[in-house]
Formats: C-alpha cells, sequence, structure tokens
C-alpha cells in the first residue's frame, strides 16, 4: 500500500517501514520494462539495520542488545547536540537552525522532487518527510521546547527512528530542487546532509564508496580511483599516445609545469571511465595555445571531494591539498574539469574554508572553453554535429552555481541540432546520481538509481528526442559531469538505450574535438564503450 | 489593565524580532550555500545564471542589481508566487489569509496615522479615513476566511495533516477567533473605527481612558495578544525571510579580495571541534584548523624511522 505511512510511523516496530512498488512507478514513454527489485543479500541484513525498505545505503550496524539499541541512539543525539553549535558545525550552523525554524509544513515542495514524482508520490520520498521527523526530534530533544509534542508534533525516539532515519538520508540526491520551489527559502536537501554528517562525523558510519573507498582512498593514495602519482601520469601517457595516433593530432599532457597560468584538476574517474574527455581537453588546450599543466601532488590530480556530500571535516582536508598543489606551482589560477560536484565543491563552498594564502581563484572549464571556441582559434566543421543533442545541466554546475550559459553558447554554434531539456537550466532535475550514488551499485542500488532515481532523467531525455526516436537516428546526450555520465551510462544500459534508440552520452569538450577541423572525424562513437 | 497588556505585546513583539535577527547576524560565518537563479545577477538572472560563467571572474567588475531583487522579492510577498506556482490548490486558501494580514497590517498603519492626526489637532484626511473603513473590515473577511479554509484543509487532507501539529490548528483558530471579534466590534460598535482610533491616541499618549465597549475591549486584547503571538512561532518567517533568501540563498559574496570574510574564516577555524567519530578524534588534534590539515590516512613515521 502506498501513502499510508505517517511520521509517527518511522520508529515503529516492523520489519521495514515501506516498499516502493514497481508497479506504481511513473509511467515512461515507450517500452521501457522495469524489473522486479533485487534483494538485498542475507550477509548484507544480519549485519546492517536495513530496515527503511527494500535498499541498504548506509550500513548502519544492526544494534545486537538493548544496550547497544541504547547506545545508537544516544550517540545520535550527541552528534545532533553537536550539529547545533557553533564550533562544531560553524559551516552549516545559521543556515540549519533557520531551517529547522522556519518551515511553515505547506508541502509545496513536494512536487518539485524527481524522487517523489518517480515513485508514484510515495510518502517516504515526499522532501519533507524526512525534514519533518528530524524536526520533531529537534524540537523535542535537542531545544528541549516545553509542549514540544503538542507545539511541533510527536516522534517516537528509538533506535529504528535513528536507524530509518540515516537511511532516509540517504533516499535524497541533495539536489536542492525543492529548496528551490519553497515560497520561505527552507532547504530539505541540507537536512539530509546533515542528518548524513552526524553519522559520518560523530558515529562514523558513511556508505563504504564515499568514505573508505572515497575521501579516505584519495588522501591515502591521492585518487579515489586508487591511482597513485606514478600510476595516473603513465596512464595519461597511455591517452595521450592513443588519442594522438586516432585523432592525427599530436599532444602530450603536461604535468607540474611550475608558473603555468592554470592548473585543470580533472575528476580522475575520467582517465579510467572515459579517456577521451581527458584526451580532449589536452587537445582543445594545446590547439588553442594555452599555458596549462597537470598537478600529481597528493589528491590535486583528482578533483573529486565526496567530503561535498557526507562530511565536513573530509571535504576541508581534501580542498587543502587540492590549494596546496596549486599553491606549490605558483599557477594563476584553477581550472576545474567537468566534474559538477567537483565544481560546487571547490569553486564555492571552499571559498569559506580556504585561509587567504591557499585562496587561488578557481572557475569552472566552461567560460574559458566558450571563450575558446568563440575565438577563432580553432576552426570547425559543424556539419560534424548534425545529429540531435540535447543537455543535461549537473545540478551542481547550473542549480547551485548559475553555470548556464557557456555550454549552451558552444552547443548552439557546434551542434545544428541541439535542444534543450524541459525543464532545464537552474530548473533541471538530477541524473538521479547526485550525492554519491552516482558511484554505488551494492547489492540493489544499481536496481533503485536506474528505475527510480534517473527515472525522470530519462523521461525528460526521451521528450527531448520526441522527434528522433527510434535506432535510426543516432542521438547524444551532452552531460558535462563525470558522476552524471556514471548515471547515464547505467540507466542507458539498464533501459538498453544504445540498440533501441542509438542514444549515447558524453561531455561537452568530446562535441568540441568531434567538430575540429583539424582531428580526424569520427571522434564520437556510437558504441558501448564496455 | 487592558494598557498594560497592550504595551506588554508591544514590547514583546519588538523584542522577539530583535532577538531573533541579533541570534541570526551574531552567528558565526557560514559557507556559501546559494542557490540560483540569485536575483541580483541583473540580466543574468533571467535565466539563472551568475558572475561564475565569466573566466577570470575575480577580475571583472561585479554588477549587482537591487531591482532584480526587488523584482522578485516584491511578488514573492505581495502575491506568494511561489506557492502560486507550485502549490496552486493551497494557494486559494493561505494567500486570502495573508493578504487579509497585510491589509490589517496597512490598517493598523492608517489608524496610527489618524491617530496622529488626531494628536496634532489636524482633521484626518479624508481618503486615509476612507481607507482605514475599508482595509480592516475587508482584512478581518479575509483572514477568517483564510484560517478557517486553512484549519479545515490541514484537517480534512490527510497529507497534511500528517504534517500538522495541534499548534497548526491553535493558531489558525486564534486567528479566525480573533478577526469574528474584530469583525462583531466593527459590525455593532465601532463601524467607522473612531473608537480605535481614540484607543490609539491614549496608547501613544500614555492617557489610560477606559473604553465603554467589552467586546472592543476583548478585540484589543485579542488582537494584541495575537501580534505579540506571531514572531514567537515559524510565523516569524515573515521577517526571517530576508536573511533565508539574502544571506543564504543569494549570499554569493566571494572571499577573494574580501578581508571581512578571511578574517571571520581565521576566527572559525580556530574554534574548536569535538566530533567523536575516529577519522576525526583521537589524534590530539583540537582545532578545525588542525583537524583539516591532518591527514588520517597518511601512515605517520614509525618510531623506528
Ligand atoms: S520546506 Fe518550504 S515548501 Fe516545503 S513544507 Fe516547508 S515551508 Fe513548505
Ligand atoms: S534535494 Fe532533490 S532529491 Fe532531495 S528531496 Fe529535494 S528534490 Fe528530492
Amino acid at each position: 500500500m502506498e501513502n499510508t505511512i505517517t511520521i509517527e510511523d518511522i520508529g515503529k516496530d516492523t520489519e521495514i517501514l515501506m516498499q516502493v512498488d514497481v508497479k506504481n512507478l511513473m509511467p515512461l514513454q515507450g517500452d521501457f520494462p522495469d524489473k522486479e527489485w533485487g534483494e538485498i543479500n542475507s550477509d548484507t541484513k544480519e549485519k546492517y539495520a536495513c530496515i527503511l525498505d527494500n535498499l541498504c545505503v548506509l550500513q548502519i550496524p544492526m544494534p545486537k542488545t538493548p544496550e547497544e539499541e541504547e547506545e545508537l541512539v544516544n550517540k545520535f543525539l550527541d552528534g545532533m547536540r553537536k550539529l547545533f553549535t557553533k564550533e562544531n558545525n560553524w559551516t552549516f550552523f545559521s543556515i540549519l537552525e533557520t531551517t529547522m525554524e522556519h518551515c511553515a509544513k505547506c508541502n509545496t515542495c513536494s512536487d518539485a522532487c524527481h524522487l517523489y514524482e518517480a515513485t508514484g508520490h510515495n510518502e517516504m520520498y515526499r522532501p519533507n518527510y524526512r525534514s519533518e521527523i528530524f524536526r520533531r526530534i529537534y524540537f523535542k530533544y535537542i531545544k528541549n521546547k516545553p509542549f514540544a509534542k503538542w507545539r511541533y508534533g510527536d516522534v517516537d525516539l528509538n533506535w529504528r527512528t535513528v536507524a530509518r532515519l540515516g537511511e532516509l538520508a540517504y533516499r535524497c540526491n541533495i539536489c536542492r530542487r525543492c529548496a528551490q520551489t519553497c515560497p520561505i527559502g527552507v532547504d530539505n536537501a541540507l537536512i539530509a546532509r546533515e542528518i548524513r554528517k552526524i553519522f559520518s562525523q560523530e558515529l562514523g558510519i558513511a556508505p563504504p564508496e564515499l568514505h573508505d573507498k572515497g575521501s579516505m582512498l584519495q588522501l591515502k593514495t591521492g585518487s579515489s580511483t586508487a591511482m597513485n602519482k606514478l600510476v595516473v601520469k603513465d596512464n595519461v601517457q597511455f591517452i595521450d599516445e592513443d588519442f594522438s595516433e586516432e585523432t592525427g593530432f599530436q599532444f602530450e599532457t603536461p604535468w607540474d609545469v611550475q608558473g603555468a597560468d592554470i592548473l585543470l584538476i580533472h575528476n580522475a574517474g575520467e582517465i579510467l571511465a572515459w579517456p577521451e574527455n581527458i584526451a580532449a581537453f589536452s587537445i582543445i588546450f594545446k590547439a588553442a595555445g594555452i599555458s596549462w599543466t597537470l598537478s600529481s601532488e597528493l589528491a590535486a590530480y583528482d578533483s573529486i571531494n565526496y567530503g561535498v556530500f557526507y562530511d565536513d571535516v573530509q571535504f576541508a582536508r581534501t580542498v587543502l591539498l587540492q590549494a596546496q598543489a596549486a599553491k606549490n606551482l605558483g599557477v594563476k589560477k584553477i581550472v576545474l574539469g567537468e566534474c559538477g560536484h567537483a565544481h560546487k565543491a571547490f569553486t564555492v563552498i571552499a571559498d569559506r574554508v580556504l585561509p587567504k594564502a591557499l585562496n587561488t581563484p578557481r572557475e569552472s572549464c566552461f567560460p574559458i572553453l566558450r571563450d575558446i571556441v568563440m575565438s577563432g582559434k580553432i576552426k570547425f566543421d559543424p556539419e560534424r554535429n548534425n545529429f540531435p543533442v540535447t543537455c543535461h545541466d549537473p545540478c551542481n554546475l547550473t542549480r547551485l552555481m548559475g553555470i548556464i550559459k557557456p555550454q549552451r553558447d558552444i552547443l548552439h554554434k557546434l551542434c545544428p541540432q541541439f535542444r534543450e531539456m524541459n525543464p532545464h537550466g537552474p530548473y533541471n532535475y538530477c541524473c538521479g546520481g547526485g550525492s554519491g550514488f552516482a558511484i554505488m551499485s551494492r547489492n540493489n542500488i544499481s536496481d533503485w538509481r536506474t528505475q527510480i532515481t534517473g527515472r525522470k532523467k530519462l523521461s525528460q531525455i526521451l521528450d527531448s528526442f520526441s522527434d528522433s526516436r527510434g535506432p535510426e537516428i543516432q542521438k547524444y546526450v551532452c552531460a558535462p559531469c563525470s558522476n552524471c555520465k556514471g548515471q547515464l551510462r547505467d540507466i542507458l544500459r539498464h533501459y538498453k538505450l544504445l540498440e533501441k534508440e542509438q542514444l549515447v552520452y558524453g561531455g561537452l569538450v568530446e562535441l568540441i574535438v568531434n567538430a575540429m577541423v583539424d582531428v580526424n572525424p569520427g571522434y564520437i562513437k556510437w558504441e558501448d564503450e564496455g | 489593565m487592558i494598557y498594560l497588556i497592550c504595551y506588554a505585546a508591544i514590547i514583546v513583539f519588538a523584542a522577539a524580532i530583535v532577538y531573533r535577527i541579533m541570534d541570526y547576524v551574531k552567528k558565526p560565518l557560514h559557507v556559501r550555500w546559494e542557490l540560483y537563479p540569485v536575483a541580483h545577477e541583473a540580466e543574468k538572472a533571467e535565466y539563472g545564471g551568475g558572475y561564475l560563467e565569466e573566466t577570470d571572474w575575480w577580475k571583472k567588475p561585479r554588477k549587482k542589481s537591487l531591482i532584480g531583487e526587488l523584482k522578485v522579492m516584491i511578488p514573492e510577498i505581495l502575491l506568494l508566487k511561489a506557492v502560486w506556482e507550485h502549490n496552486r490548490s493551497l494557494w486559494y486558501l493561505t494567500y486570502p489569509f495573508h493578504l487579509g494580514l497585510y491589509l490589517i497590517a496597512g490598517f493598523i498603519g492608517l489608524l496610527s496615522i489618524g491617530a496622529v492626526s488626531n494628536i496634532l489637532n489636524i482633521s484626518i484626511w479624508m481618503p486615509i479615513a476612507a481607507l482605514t473603513n475599508l482595509l480592516g473590515p475587508v482584512g478581518f473577511v479575509l483572514c477568517i476566511y483564510g484560517a478557517c479554509a486553512l484549519f479545515y484543509r490541514r484537517l480534512k487532507d490527510p497529507v497534511l495533516r500528517n504534517y500538522s501539529s495541534y499548534e497548526h490548528f491553535f493558531n489558525l483558530g486564534l486567528f479566525a477567533v480573533t478577526m469574528v471579534v474584530a469583525i462583531l466590534t466593527w459590525l455593532f460598535v465601532d463601524p467607522n473605527f473612531n473608537m480605535a482610533r481614540a484607543f490609539t491616541v491614549n496608547l501613544i499618549t500614555f492617557n489610560f481612558g477606559s473604553m465603554s465597549s467589552s467586546l472592543f475591549n476583548l478585540q484589543v486584547v485579542m488582537g494584541f495578544i495575537v501580534m505579540a503571538y506571531i514572531p514567537l512561532t515559524h510565523m516569524s518567517h515573515f521577517f526571517m525571510k530576508y536573511f533565508l533568501y539574502h544571506d543564504i540563498r543569494w549570499g554569493d559574496e566571494p572571499t577573494i579580495d574580501n578581508p571581512a570574510t578571511d578574517a571571520k574564516i581565521g576566527i572559525v577555524l580556530n574554534y574548536p571541534i569535538k566530533w567523536s567519530a575516529s577519522h576525526i578524534a583521537g589524534h590530539g588534534k583540537n582545532t578545525w584548523a588542525e583537524v583539516a590539515t591532518f591527514n588520517p590516512a597518511q601512515e605517520p613515521p614509525t618510531a623506528k624511522e
């Protein structure tokens, strides 16, 4: 049964709170059958408190005794108290407190959420559902407000409430589309993020992809891909050789050039998964005569910063390493490659974390790419891009940074059949991989990502190609963000969109190189990269 | 006694607003968390863009448009535009309620102008008197309709009910009853608000003459209690919205060449940090600066090395 849960149900003694029924999912335009959910494996179920629904993203160890149950609640409350102190949470304290105090419980934000829509308006996915639980705990246990139950509503705070709330914080892409529609300026996405922080910063619990294999691995080896500086340089050298041969355009990616104008930082995942993106940047920058370099210092050849999704301390550690590398090289500015969350983390959030000495200016790659394309320094033949192209706007770039026009200027100039998605720009929908999900595929997380979190995006893509559906016409979704591409790759594979629709995805720089006259034709390929 | 309640209510109202604002303003620096469209981004705001669309943005003069902000804030405040766009069925209930309150605020303002005219022995400009007589009753009626309709919606809509506390019903009920008393007073006791104006004169001049109607007195007491109560609840959004929009949603001020923010960063990075997770605690690091510059994933040198 859908839509039957109440706020108070969060703590009730049942095996799970609820399960999304595949039959209730928002319909898609075409023959794209959904499959029943895969099960969480029994080992996971035994070890972790998978009691929210049929997923287990956070992996909270299952308490075995009443004492352990109580400990979970107490630790959570300890963390929550710290969250509302200026010393422990100066980063978000004032923003969070206003969000806690001023919600009118009007639910104007509900319909903005792609997850709520995709699940057929499942109550658990209503943006305000988790917020309301968190608020009730806040007023009753943190603020100790008199008559809290009467004034703000009741909630039964037990270990199930805590475990479910933790998981609920990972049923949100933190895309902030809901926040955009709130008449008051309340931010449900922030609440999801702050709950994640309590679990990570106080209880030491975070999804392994984000923490152990994410930010910790980056701090240890330099990259969440586990590539150390030797391996990364080797891999990029291979890319240089391969793509020089393929394109007929000779280039060599520069490393550690002291005093270069630009330090470019890629998402290192591109080096392994989408080398054509790395090569495209090198080709364009060389063709435009730019003074630039990559850095091989720890964490500075990988722009990712998973701390931005769950942990302020890990966030700060990563940006400090990246900023230090730029200072050591003495570059004039840092340019972020095609990675949305890295853009937001380093350009905007880090802006009030970095001390003055490390605050080397940082900018997005899109304005400089636009300037290069418009400058006339490189010759283009837009006919090479004469196929339907649409553009996915990564939330971090658009809604959260206002970088909208540069990529469009390029697309309008180089892609004769460019068309917008609806809605787009700051009002876009998340690809469904946001806030760390794109790198998760444990258990049945992939099913969830493709069938629920990515559903609205797929629907938008199909709509934007409504005039060119079918396998006869090659189509391209420009998704200039590494995480978004990971998510799109999985959606396209799940629904077999290459076979059914000749639909591929890729970045913006690939389209630029594909149209370059000095490069052999056919940079973009309609094949699964495997 | 009635006057005492009124003065107390005015003090509570003003103090609660000042307290909330000071409480917000005194909080430490927060990180940037802006949300586009940012209204002051001049022509870029039209499509939701901002200054980060420029190469070398830190070298270029920033264009901030007050008109752009007003173009967003005015329809939002006066028309509840976001609710209209995203929750139309609720708008038909909540807008009359808010409009009613705006009209009542205007009514109180005009009443005060009338009272000051009386004190200064200037006869009230007719349009002001007429407008006072119009705004008051229309405001009362809209507010009663809105409060009752919202009360009913929260009660009957199972979704909204799930998110409503007793306080919601109490608040709406309080507004409805107060406005009913106000409208009865207008109908049966004070049709031209002369008594209300005289009472306002008394309030301003500290003249504690008693009013003849107990219905009028009840209206005054209830009205002032409601006024004092508003900023003590989530309804304080009527002024806190300024910070939610200007300081958070549109708070895009960069730190480069901004010594004031640099100084604040210096303060917050020296705050002590007490989070308990093992990747944060237990390394003998106490402040944000120490913790953030410590790398828990790098092996410390062993004693032998
Ligand atoms: S977050 Fe905003 S839109 Fe959503 S319920 Fe609260 S006040 Fe309404
Ligand atoms: S942030 Fe995005 S995913 Fe999360 S509740 Fe809001 S709209 Fe939904």
